[in-house]
């Protein structure tokens, strides 16, 4: 089985390297961005039985740091 | 003084801050990150800039989880010195030894230049060297330098006389100038610019040099 985990800045954190993709994308003529927050998504092949609160403690542990970002689990 | 300079793979400043302390006076040991005890009787960990593990998933994320970390987080809370620098700061923030974390420049370029430090408190084993208010220059070598905390976070370093050096131009968007930041016992400080690169007359600047030796007069048995 799968799980994904998506990680992002916390609102409120400054994301300059989304800021630089949308100043790009403005600069290729791309009109109405308002907004480019970028981040991670982290695949995990996992032994059949795993459940979300493991995954949830691996992203507590390691995959996230909540300090700054917020993540999202979904099993597939 | 002993002093203990942890080794990850990808650390690439283990060796200058090695001979900083030597410089100072320190007998010095290098560990392995795979090890999980320290040598026995140090009396300051030092963890060095660097691109620990390839920076992969977050700078100094892959290094705080190793072994020798538990047992450098074991030490601190036994009231131990620590002292991490560049990557180093970057792990003890992703050990939680340290508040904060450090995120990408706010320009997003890795700079690599010598900057005005302030010394903000002479407060501490690190910085008894120095007065409040003196002026350093030491380099700075970073793409992932801007320090982050929320406010509530900076009101208690400020409060607590925490915050170590600010920048006087600040180079990379952190919050407040800060440079670098010690723990509430003021055992553990943080910092993104290198003073184990001005330690030496060769490095075209000392100014660096009066933190080592503070540290190496306060923590050698009298």
């Amino acid at each position: 089985m799968r799980a994904i985990v998506k990680v992002m800045l916390k609102d409120g954190v400054l994301d300059p390297q989304g800021e630089a993709v949308r100043h790009a994308l403005g600069a290729l003529g791309f009109a109405g961005i308002n907004g480019v927050r970028q981040g991670k998504l982290i695949e995990l092949d996992l032994a059949e039985g795993a459940t979300e609160a493991q995954v949830k403690e691996m992203c507590e542990k390691l995959l996230a740091n909540t300090v700054i970002e917020s993540y999202r689990i979904e099993m597939a | 003084m002993k002093a203990a300079v942890i080794v990850f793979p990808g650390s690439n400043c283990d060796r200058d801050l090695a001979e900083a302390f030597r410089a100072a006076g320190a007998d010095v040991t290098m560990v392995w990150h795979k090890d999980s005890d320290l040598p026995k009787g140090v009396d300051i960990v030092g963890i060095p800039g660097g691109f620990s593990f390839g920076d992969y998933l977050r700078c100094g994320a892959i290094a705080s989880r190793s072994p020798i970390c538990s047992a450098v987080v074991e030490h601190t809370k036994r009231g131990g010195y620590a002292m991490g620098v560049c990557n180093g700061f970057q792990v003890l923030t992703e050990t939680g030894i340290l508040p904060g974390a450090l995120l990408r420049n706010a320009g997003l370029k890795y700079i690599c230049k010598t900057v005005q430090l302030k010394v903000e408190t002479s407060n501490s084993a690190f910085t008894s060297g120095y007065n409040a208010g003196d002026v350093l220059g030491i380099p700075i070598a970073h793409h992932d330098g801007n320090y982050y905390a929320d406010a509530a976070t900076l009101d208690a370093l400020k409060g607590e006389d925490r915050v170590a050096f600010t920048y006087a131009e600040n180079p990379n968007g952190s919050q407040r100038d800060i440079a670098g930041v010690l723990s509430a016992n003021r055992r553990v400080l943080g910092m993104m610019p290198h003073p184990e690169r001005a330690a030496d007359p060769g490095h075209g600047g000392t100014d660096g040099a009066a933190m080592f030796r503070a540290l190496v007069g306060v923590l050698t048995p009298a």
